[in-house]
């Protein structure tokens, strides 16, 4: 079992390692498509990878080691959620459960990481993306909390592979009314917490109008391929817990050759799909004004406690 | 005589010794002197709060001249655990002073209060009956205002600071006596031992409640009753600061334990949904402030409101969830609230000092000024920061693992876990884990803002002469720094012993599992820290070897323009400072802070559309201050006002008074 686990860990991070820059890859392809453009090919995310590696690190002066933790910090927090978020398999560490709360926290590390190294150079940018990321992410906790623990009652835990467990067992639960509502609520913290459109636009050029770019604005090398490499994985691992929710099929529960390779193609599956979704979606939406994001907030939160209440009035 | 009675006498002992010592020896060596002998009270109290955690029993009867009965000390276990806490924070306080205290803060009076404070504090939790406690509980108020008014020659705001404490320790005082006078009129007897649950359900045991809730919530620095907080903190030298707001505040958090576990234990639904609204309440209002604060050591004094509140949403979950029926859960919420006492404790010692440190080095708390301290102060920094992320509730820090308890307590007060539960669990727990999930978002924003404001970037002042503190300073934050990780990293032992205080409906609560990891099987929750870093470790290992072996090739260059939007050179003005960081939060929670904004431009003599110059000032005033404390102030002071009339310094007018006093006095004793 525990080797079991263990082993399924190690085959999601190697997984993931690989599947999330051709997610990018894709959803920027679908968008550049639709958009009328030619695109740079659903590989152009792995080859900016390998630039950035060969690249000599340029620092400012003024900034500290920070600008070096910081960005390493944001991809193990990224591969700490690939390793334990139930994403091709629902057996989990027994020393260390997918519990939701744990996932959050180690999400929080990276957010918090990020926001430093913004802060790290001492610019007008960095200072700006980064209290306005944290703004962001201070705003998107509670929601995220509560989806997540109206998705829990039912299945009575918080730990996430119970949770995916239980719905791929009673598939009725997944089209509840309480689990559309806390699935839309996490739908549009994901995407707060992602960075992606309405929120923040992911390829802006213009500083003022940056979130996530302005921070990373003083990283280079590979510095800054941490730091994209661990946006992309996290990107990834939210849409294959968001997919394995929806659609917990295909998911393996006992570790075999062939119910592996179901697992990585399922998984892959949905990943890929919700991001053409993502890039077909996002083709249509604007960035919402800064100070009308915590409307968005607010809403997907209420959906988030409607649907918690619901749940105990139900049950 | 057992090692505990011994212990609380040499606690007594030493207390009385430093203070001697304090007033006899010569300025120069009065800091090291006063400054270890006051660690070595401390550090008996930890001795003495740790054997009775090992299950050592033993009293002190103190006879008095007066005539009541002798004071007794008898702690519980619940007792030394906070008698540790506390004095664990005294051997740091009392270890960084040696090196911080100057001036008059190092003066006689201000040490020999000192050791006077660490023993009250350290008695109050051994306290077996009413007496001793509310003697020991005064004691305590009353050394802390003498050390508040340490500085008061140089700076004025410290006599407003020392009033407003003083007028609401009195206050707290006040209740208490109240409180703790119903409890003895009812029972007939002071001994804290003698109340039992019986007096819980009378109209005698809500009344006690209320007025102790109130009082010890006061202490603690609760909304409405906080308002001392945010002014005696900055206005206190920084140890002394971390003293008052790691343990003093702890005390508060003891006395709502004591009464809710101990005095009043099962007592009705609504005291516990009573606790859990002023514990929310504080907890968003006091992060909401704190994350707005650019003042340093005014964030850190608003964000201990919000632990507190934290401390006592948990002990109201407790309440609500007993008397619901959902025990393993209850007891899951008062272990969270011991943990997160513990935790706040180290980690707001730690923060307090790391202020302390940098207005030793900087001679500056406000955020806006600060800046680049990481490169000069690296000690400092690391103890910060550490302390800053369990303020946070980010693993593997203390503050993780004690908000994950609470929340976990909240998730299991829910239907799933078995028999359907009452509808004030329903609407209460889902709300609690809102609370949190809130409160632990903005904490997060407030921390990164005082760590990357004051340690990151380039200096927004002339502080070009900041270097590191004396190493007795760095000693006291390291330890604190490095006991806020030990918890975090296995926090098995800790809750192991935290659970032993309590009175358990099943036992034991929390069993050990891996390195130092904690289960809790009764709501069936598991977490290991230990392992979890581990596991980060690990998936480190790749990436080391990728940069080890890219890195020779590609070495770092550094360049000497960050990024100003195109060639120009960003000045250290141009940075984001505290109150621009917290800016977007102003606007978002506008209707609830109400700032006040004042923007005057000065255009160019030639037209209106050049502007040559724009002063913003923004201010964050404390509602609850200007709202509920200004309209009673102004209105005590018209009377104040109108009673001077009375009062005109004629020697016809008072003889008077006298008269017509006489006169009515006849009357009433002929009627």
């Amino acid at each position: 079992m525990t080797w079991a686990a263990i082993a399924i860990a190690l085959i999601q991070l190697v997984f993931f390692v690989f599947l999330a820059p051709l997610v990018v890859g894709v959803i920027r392809q679908v968008r550049a498509r639709l958009e009328g453009r030619a695109g740079a090919g659903v590989w152009q995310p792995w080859r900016d990878v390998r630039k950035l590696l060969r690249k000599n690190p340029v620092h400012a002066e003024g900034s500290s080691w920070i600008l070096t933790a910081g960005p390493l910090t944001v991809l193990v927090s990224s591969l700490l959620l690939c390793a334990l978020l139930p994403l091709v398999g629902t057996l989990s560490i027994p020393l260390i459960p997918n519990d939701l709360f744990v996932i959050v926290s180690l999400m929080l590390v990276g957010v918090v990481a990020l926001a430093l190294v913004g802060l790290d150079a001492g610019t007008a940018f960095g200072g700006m993306g980064s209290s306005r990321h944290m703004t962001v992410a201070a705003l998107v906790e509670p929601t995220v909390l509560l989806a997540i623990y109206a998705l829990s009652i039912p299945a009575g835990t918080s730990t996430l592979s119970v949770i995916v467990g239980t719905r791929l067992q009673t598939p009725a639960v997944i089209l509840s009314p309480v689990s559309v509502l806390a699935m839309v609520a996490l739908a549009i913290a994901i995407m707060a917490e992602t960075g992606r459109l309405p929120v923040d636009n992911p390829s802006t050029h213009l500083e003022l109008t940056m979130m996530h770019e302005a921070m990373v604005l003083e990283a280079s090398g590979r510095d800054l391929a941490w730091l994209e490499l661990g946006s992309w994985l996290k990107l990834a691992a939210l849409l294959g817990l968001l997919g394995n929710l929806a659609a917990p099929w295909g998911i393996l529960t006992d570790l075999s050759i062939w119910s592996v390779a179901v697992g990585i193609i399922a998984v892959a599956a949905k990943v890929l799909l919700l991001g053409i979704l993502l890039g077909a979606g996002e083709i249509f939406l604007a960035k919402v004004r800064l100070f009308r994001v915590p409307e968005l907030l607010a809403g997907s939160f209420t959906l988030a406690l409607l649907a918690v209440t619901a749940s105990y009035l139900v049950a | 005589m057992t090692a505990v009675t011994a212990g609380m006498l040499a606690q007594f002992v030493l207390a009385s010794i430093t203070a001697a010592l304090a007033f006899s020896v010569p300025a120069s060596v009065r800091a090291v002197v006063s400054g270890i002998a006051c660690a070595l009270t401390a550090a008996a109290g930890v001795v003495t709060g740790a054997l009775v955690l090992a299950g050592v029993e033993g009293s002190l009867t103190l006879a008095l001249a007066l005539p009541v009965d002798p004071l007794v000390f008898e702690p519980t276990r619940l007792g030394g655990l906070f008698m540790v806490v506390i004095s664990s924070v005294g051997v740091l306080v009392s270890v960084f002073g040696i090196g911080y205290a100057h001036g008059t803060a190092a003066a006689r009076t201000s040490w020999m209060s000192l050791a006077f404070f660490l023993l009250a504090m350290q008695m109050v939790p051994a306290a077996a009956d009413s007496v001793s406690f509310l003697l020991m509980w005064e004691t305590m108020a009353l050394c802390s205002t003498i050390l508040l008014l340490a500085e008061h020659r140089n700076r004025r705001e410290v006599s407003s600071a020392a009033i407003w404490y003083s007028a609401m320790s009195q206050l707290s005082f006040l209740l208490l006596l109240g409180g703790f006078g119903v409890l003895a009129a009812t029972v007939g007897s002071t001994s804290l031992a003698a109340i039992g649950s019986s007096v819980s359900h009378s109209p005698a045991g809500g009344l006690a409640f209320v007025l102790l809730i109130v009082g010890f919530g006061s202490k603690a620095g609760l909304v409405p009753v906080h308002v001392w907080l945010p002014r005696a903190h900055p206005e206190a030298p920084s140890h002394i600061s971390a003293a008052m707001s790691a343990a003093m505040v702890s005390v508060g958090a003891y006395g709502a334990l004591m009464v809710c576990m101990r005095l009043l234990h099962d007592g009705p639904l609504w005291w516990g949904l009573a606790i859990m609204v002023i514990g929310g309440v504080s907890a968003v209002y006091g992060i909401l402030q704190a994350s707005v604060n650019s003042n340093l050591k005014v964030l850190l004094a608003h964000s201990t409101t919000e632990n507190m509140g934290l401390v006592f949403l948990a002990i109201g979950a407790s309440v609500v969830l007993r008397g619901s029926g959902a025990t393993a859960a209850a007891d899951a919420a008062m272990l969270a609230a011991l943990l997160l006492t513990v935790s706040h404790a180290l980690f707001k010692a730690t923060l307090f000092l790391g202020a302390g440190a940098i207005q030793h080095a900087t001679g500056e708390v406000n955020l806006d000024r600060l800046g680049g301290l990481l490169r000069r102060m690296p000690w400092t920094s690391a103890a910060f920061g550490v302390a800053a992320m369990a303020a946070a509730a980010l693993p593997i820090t203390s503050g993780f693992v004690a908000e994950w308890v609470l929340l976990q307590a909240f998730i299991h007060g829910s239907p799933a876990g078995g028999a359907p539960v009452s509808v004030a669990v329903s609407v209460a727990m889902p709300l609690g884990v809102a609370i949190v999930a809130l409160t632990a978002g903005l904490a997060l924003l407030t921390f990164v803002k005082a760590y990357g404001i004051a340690f990151l970037s380039r200096p927004r002042s002339a502080q070009t002469t900041a270097s590191e503190v004396p190493v007795v300073m760095r000693i006291s934050m390291v330890v604190g720094a490095v006991a806020v990780l030990a918890v975090g990293v296995l926090p098995g032992p800790v809750a192991a012993t935290v659970a032993s205080t309590m009175r358990l409906t099943r036992e034991p609560l929390v069993y050990m599992v891996g390195a130092g990891g904690i289960s809790i099987p009764g709501i069936g929750v598991l977490l290991d820290p230990g392992a979890l870093a581990v596991l980060a470790a690990l998936i480190m290992v790749p990436i080391v070897v990728i940069v080890l072996i890219v890195s020779p090739n590609h070495p770092r260059r550094l360049s000497a323009l960050p990024w100003g939007g195109g060639g120009s050179r960003a000045r250290p003005r141009m940075q984001y400072t505290a109150t621009s960081y917290a800016e977007p939060l102003v606007r978002v929670f506008d209707d609830v802070l109400k700032p006040s904004r004042d923007v005057q431009v000065t255009h160019l003599g030639e037209s209106q559309y050049l502007v040559q110059r724009v002063q913003v000032e923004q201010r964050v005033t404390d509602l609850i201050e200007s709202r509920l404390y200004r309209p009673l102030l102004n209105r005590a002071q018209s009377f104040g006002k109108l009673a001077r009339r009375a009062q005109n310094g004629s020697i016809h007018l008072y003889l008077g008074y006298s008269f017509a006093a006489l006169l009515i006095i006849l009357v009433v004793v002929a009627v």
